[in-house]
């Protein structure tokens, strides 16, 4: 019995479930403190497992100490230990910015966060097919729910559209899933890998068929993104960070899983396909963004536009190029990043009572803290040395052009120039917009809602700093 | 034609027509009970082609049992989700007043 609970990879999945089941009980609107210190052993955790994966490359554990099938295999290597470290380093930040922003009212936000953690925790130590298919449906489920915290009549119908959209995407996956057992009899992710060579059936490419497309609605890659921008912006602004910051992520990472373990042998010739789908979200994005009237809503499209980058990298797989690296490196600092831009972008609506992106004109004086947050987010976006978001484009930029994708680079500058007008629209607006000081009352908000926006906008430029440990990690990693 | 890949060809119908309904379908309550229908078949398939050699394999029957508390929590979530749409504006359907309008002129 102990020797089952004495490894933190159960623990990050035990513990969200723990004090999410406790603060439903509480009732709605509590159970913060349960939340906060779950989430800083969930940290911890993620620590420990990090330091035990980074010498051996893979830890893995029988749940309960059930053989497969009947039991579940967890894993951990150094690809799913770089999301679980970014999954507890956004989420504890936010749930401090949460506590401050919702203290008031009837709200579920602490059991639902707890399951929807539980759910990605899950999904990152997942071994087999299956269990990524629960999981991703907990994810999806839990995300719901707190879209529609807020109670409003938009997000009711932001909700109700990312709800089908997700199932329909987890449909995909599942008949996948059923397509694959009938091959060959097995879920688990390695013995498919070494089961499906590079003359896959019919049944196999329907099968990766859908599974993929599944997983592309449910990243939200343009053209699927459909859903994304009503519920990402719409959501109060700690959850909006939550989605945009680590549910997005959740998928891809299957994708990435996917694309480099069973369906390795042959998909390799169709990489253009996600590539071509990415640089197009990365313009439409960037262009939409710049739009928007609404500032959340122009935060919302520019996770559009940042997920494109992660799949421009499927094309360098194989290449001798650090494509994994760079995407990695790309997910960790939007995750940052993005988390931060949207608290600061929460804290700014709240404060001038206004969603326009109009009504933050001359904030700058009043706000500096958070003005400051959202700025050096916006600098990791737009790719500015010496943020992680520059070191994931550089690099992605520098491997391209050693391949010959001369197409890839002026993608990613061009996103980038894109990325840059949305953030000094803002800029300019804040420090130099029309209006008097004194015209208008602020709201008053707390320093820990300007604060943790600023920690985590701090975080995202000092990954392009020290990046070399999470290289490190990655170094074990197939593909 | 064996009876289990008779079983997964139904559940493809199903899907397909589930999928359909989903996507193609306007009435909220409609298109919950068409993501009803698209899972079901999924589990067709899944318990179809697996007993392809004539034996019962237990693994894919749990998984179903799985799948079918997945969508029944899926299926509460999206019922509770189109009363409050309903409860909010009077719609059952995801579209605005207007284009819903602009439809009958």
């Amino acid at each position: 019995m102990i020797e089952h609970l004495s490894t933190p990879l159960v623990w990050l999945i035990l513990l969200p479930l723990v004090w999410a089941t406790l603060a439903f009980c509480l009732g709605p609107g509590r159970g913060a403190l349960l939340g906060l210190s779950g989430l800083g052993l969930q940290l911890l955790c993620a620590i420990l497992l990090a330091v035990e994966v980074a010498p051996k490359q893979t830890v893995t554990h029988l749940v309960g100490g059930w053989q497969e099938p009947l039991g579940i295999l967890l894993v951990a290597d150094g690809l799913s230990v770089t999301m679980l470290l970014l999954t507890q380093a956004v989420s504890l930040p936010v749930a401090l910015y949460a506590y401050s922003y919702l203290k008031q009212g009837q709200h579920w936000f602490w059991p639902l966060t707890g399951f929807l953690l539980a759910g990605i925790n899950g999904l990152y130590l997942s071994g087999d097919l299956f269990n990524l298919y629960v999981t991703l449906e907990l994810i999806g489920l839990a995300a719901v729910g707190l879209v529609v915290t807020g109670g409003a009549a938009g997000q009711v119908t932001a909700a109700m559209r990312y709800l089908l959209a997700s199932l329909v995407g987890s449909g995909g996956f599942l008949l996948g899933v059923a397509l694959l057992y009938g091959c060959f009899g097995t879920v688990s992710i390695r013995l498919l890998t070494s089961l499906i060579g590079s003359q896959a059936p019919l049944a196999v490419w329907l099968a990766a068929a859908v599974m993929v497309a599944g997983l592309l609605l449910k990243t939200a890659l343009f053209p699927f993104h459909f859903w994304l921008p009503p519920a990402h912006g719409g959501a109060p602004a700690p959850i909006s960070a939550l989605l945009s910051a680590l549910v997005v992520k959740a998928s891809f990472y299957v994708l990435l899983r996917l694309w480099l373990g069973p369906f390795a042998g042959f998909v390799s010739p169709l990489a253009w396909l996600p590539a071509l789908l990415g640089s197009l979200a990365i313009l439409w994005g960037g262009c939409q963004a710049i739009r928007a009237e609404r500032l959340k809503m122009m935060v919302a499209y520019s996770t559009v536009a940042q997920l494109g980058y992660l799949v421009l990298i499927f094309p360098l797989f194989g290449t001798g190029s650090h494509a994994m690296q760079i995407g990695l490196l790309q997910a960790t600092a939007h995750g940052l990043a993005k988390a931060g831009m949207f608290l600061a972008a929460g804290t700014l609506v709240k404060a001038s009572g206004s969603e326009l992106i109009d009504g933050i004109a001359t904030m700058a004086g009043r706000l500096p803290v958070t003005l400051f947050a959202f700025g050096l987010s916006g600098v990791s976006l737009m790719g500015l040395p010496p943020s992680g978001g520059f070191l994931a484009k550089y690099m992605l930029i520098d491997a391209a052009l050693a391949v010959g994708h001369i197409w890839i680079a002026v993608i990613v500058v061009t996103g980038g120039l894109l990325a840059s007008i949305y953030v000094f629209r803002v800029l300019r607006l804040a420090f130099l917009g029309p209006g008097d000081e004194r015209q208008v009352a602020l709201q008053p908000v707390s320093a820990v809602m300007e604060w943790t926006a600023f920690m985590l906008a701090v975080s995202a430029i000092v990954l392009g700093l020290a990046a070399m440990p999470l290289f490190r990690l990655l170094e074990g990693v197939a593909g | 034609m064996s009876s289990g890949l008779l079983f997964a060809a139904v559940g493809c119908l199903l899907l397909v027509l589930g999928v359909g309904g989903v996507l193609l379908l306007d009435h909220l309550v409609r298109r919950i009970l068409a993501f009803n229908l698209m899972g079901s078949g999924i589990f067709l398939v899944l318990v179809g082609l697996a007993q392809r050699s004539g034996r019962i394999d237990p693994v894919p029957q749990a998984m179903v049992l799985t799948g079918i508390v997945v969508s029944v929590a899926a299926t509460a979530l999206a019922l509770a989700l189109a009363r409050r749409r309903y409860a909010d504006s009077g719609s059952t359907t995801l579209q605005d007043k207007a284009r819903r309008e602009d439809r009958h002129d």
